[in-house]
């Protein structure tokens, strides 16, 4: 029998559908006999209560939450305090999942040194392999080459999955909510402390779990020249994004950063306006589903990823993609 | 203070990268700091100078890492270690390495890079605070000292978040931070006369703990993604047709 632990994130109140990915990505590792854990960290503001009920329903054996006010913001020590708190009375060799988001990809490290355990970053795919061993796929030089990275046998083991690309685990029709546990915790002393927290990813669609983006870049050319990019988004149901150069140039904030530096994304749509396509922003972008590059130099290396590109100027295009949405929707 | 900060030596991102028979080619193609790491040592160096102590720059990997931390010593680091090692140890290995390196010294402050640009994965420097147990604060954009305390500010998926962090401690440095220098004439004359030191593996750890926990079984470039499409017409045609490949086509938007 194996242990799964799953840690599950919400982020204002909402579980984030990453989670439900892990989940996803453990099930389809797991064997007849293995045990599925999910893990929720909580504020207590009472605002995940629902977000504990969501996991439950989602195919775990058990849900365990841990509560306490010391987590309502991410501090490394303490977080990973209440991790192995939850997983005390599980079984000591256990494979753990966490999505590589902000909280995951610097948790999951301190979790694995901890437990002198391996661990897999950034996880693409995940398939068995020919000897009955879990091969994972993870991009290595910025997605320039994908490794296949298999854990040695006997070792606990620690797996970061990239957000959206496996499938979110489903209720399952007929099958009872799982049992949720409370567990107490006691913080220990941190050495560090969270000062400030200023939000600046606004926007009613997470970028890291948007299905459509529309992202600008320099070519954009201010940030009023945002705002044909944000209708158009609205109109499809995504969010915005930039490259650096734009944010650079301060015609958005940095919290819609797209590439190597920022956010990496994995939407079914992908709309670049006046991006050049450097190597650090396809980092970030370029196994998006479907890639529609739109730039008035027909060099720009943009259109080497892009499914469909239009050559013209964003400010003619863009416009005219809104009026023909609204047209035929 | 004197400060450690963790490089490692990477294919440039420039570079075109082949894969050949599993194994990404490593001879001929041009290796520098790890950009984030660059950051990270840019940040120490000007610490430094404001507040005195030393710089100590140090690296696991093969002969050009050796190379890579004259450069890093030509910028204003004193004194490099290189752990020589062979193939490539994984994420853990690398880590108990490099927090045993750092225990010979002493420093009060590790700064690394946010992630490697080659191996990607953001785990080293992190395990390694954890080895030393020691706090550590992740994609800082932006750090001061005072009072045996460390103010920073770090990138959250975006969000900027204010922590500060008692001494000894580990930061890891986000693109942001600042613009690192290029070494001057003078720096790269000056690096060939710094201290750097040569360690292996053996000395640093038993056997048994320096087996690595996973493998890699296997690599190849990414597949080719399909030829795309260059659409023509006037703008309200290429508009329209756009719109229409992707409801019918791609099937991406909800069809009619
Ligand atoms: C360590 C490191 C990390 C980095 N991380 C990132 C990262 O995470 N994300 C990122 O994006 N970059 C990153 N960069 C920067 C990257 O190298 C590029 O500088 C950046 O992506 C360029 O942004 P851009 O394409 O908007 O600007 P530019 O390269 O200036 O391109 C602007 C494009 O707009 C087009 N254009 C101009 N006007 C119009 C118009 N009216 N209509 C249509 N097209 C128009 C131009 O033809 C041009 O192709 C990083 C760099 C380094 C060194
Ligand atoms: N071989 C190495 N030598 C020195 N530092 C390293 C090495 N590998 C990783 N690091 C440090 O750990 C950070 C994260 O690396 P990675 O886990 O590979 O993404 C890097 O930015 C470096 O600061």
């Amino acid at each position: 029998m194996n242990q799964h632990i799953v840690v599950a994130e919400c982020r204002d109140g909402q579980l984030r559908r990453v989670s439900l990915e892990a989940i996803a990505a453990a099930k389809g590792c797991m064997q007849d006999s293995d045990k599925l854990t999910a893990v929720l960290l909580l504020g207590a503001d009472g605002a995940g209560e629902a977000a504990a009920g969501m996991l439950a329903q989602h195919g775990p054996d058990e849900v365990i939450v841990v509560d306490h006010p010391s987590l309502g913001r991410y501090a490394p020590e303490v977080h990973l305090a209440a991790l192995l708190e939850a997983a005390r009375a599980l079984a000591p060799e256990a494979r753990w999942w966490l999505g590589h988001t902000a909280i995951g990809r610097d948790l999951a490290p301190r979790l694995a040194a901890r437990l002198g355990a391996g661990q897999i970053s950034d996880a693409l795919a995940a398939a068995r392999g020919a000897d009955g061993r879990i091969v994972f796929t993870r991009a290595l030089h910025a997605g320039k080459a994908l490794e296949r990275r298999a854990f040695m046998p006997g070792f606990t083991t620690v797996v970061t999955v990239r957000p959206n690309n496996f499938a979110p685990a489903a209720t399952v029709a007929g099958q009872p909510a799982a049992p949720i546990r409370t567990v107490p915790f006691a913080p220990p002393q941190s050495r560090m402390i969270v000062r400030d927290v200023v939000r600046r990813a606004s926007g009613s669609v997470d970028l890291a779990e948007a299905r459509i983006i529309v992202a600008g870049g320099r070519g954009v050319k201010s940030s009023a020249g945002f705002a044909p990019l944000a209708e158009l988004a609205g109109l499809l149901g995504g969010a915005v994004g930039a490259s650096r150069g734009a944010c650079d140039a301060g015609y958005c904030d940095y919290a819609l950063q797209i590439g190597q530096t920022g956010k990496t994304v994995t939407p079914d749509l992908y709309i670049a306006c006046g991006i050049s396509g450097a190597v650090q922003h396809l980092a970030g972008m370029s196994r998006s589903r479907v890639i529609v590059a739109i730039n008035k130099d027909p060099e720009a290396p943009i259109f080497s990823v892009a499914d469909y590109g239009i050559v013209g100027d964003l400010f003619e295009v863009v416009p005219a993609l809104i009026e023909e949405f609204k047209l035929d929707r | 203070m004197n400060i450690a900060v963790l490089i490692k030596s990477v294919i440039a991102t420039d570079e075109p990268i082949s894969v050949r028979n599993g194994k990404i080619e490593n001879s001929g193609v041009k290796k520098v700091i790890n950009p984030y790491d660059e950051y990270g040592l840019e940040a120490a160096l000007r610490m430094k100078e404001a507040d005195g102590g030393t710089v100590t720059v140090l690296s696991a990997g093969d002969e050009k890492t050796a190379e890579t931390l004259r450069v890093a010593l030509a910028m204003g680091a004193d004194e490099a270690v290189w752990i020589r090692t062979v193939g490539e140890p994984d994420e853990r290995v690398l880590s108990l390495l490099l927090a045993q390196a750092i225990r010979q010294g002493e420093y009060e402050l590790v700064w690394a890079g946010h992630l490697s640009v080659d191996n990607g994965a953001g785990q080293v420097a992190i395990r390694v605070a954890e080895l030393l147990g020691w706090p550590h604060a992740g994609a800082i954009v932006d750090c001061r000292a005072e009072g045996g305390a460390l103010h920073v500010i770090r990138d959250a998926e975006g969000d900027s978040e204010s922590w500060e962090l008692a001494l000894p401690a580990l930061l890891t440095a986000q693109q942001g931070l600042n613009e690192p220098r290029y070494p001057a004439l003078a720096g790269i004359m000056k690096a060939k006369r710094k201290p750097l030191a040569e360690l292996t593996p053996k000395e640093l750890l038993a056997g048994e703990e320096a087996s690595a926990r996973t493998e890699r079984v296997g690599c190849e470039a990414p597949p080719d993604r399909p030829e795309g499409r260059k659409l023509g017409g006037t703008v309200k045609e290429q508009a329209a047709e756009l719109i229409a490949l992707l409801r019918n086509e791609a099937q991406v938007l909800k069809a009619r």
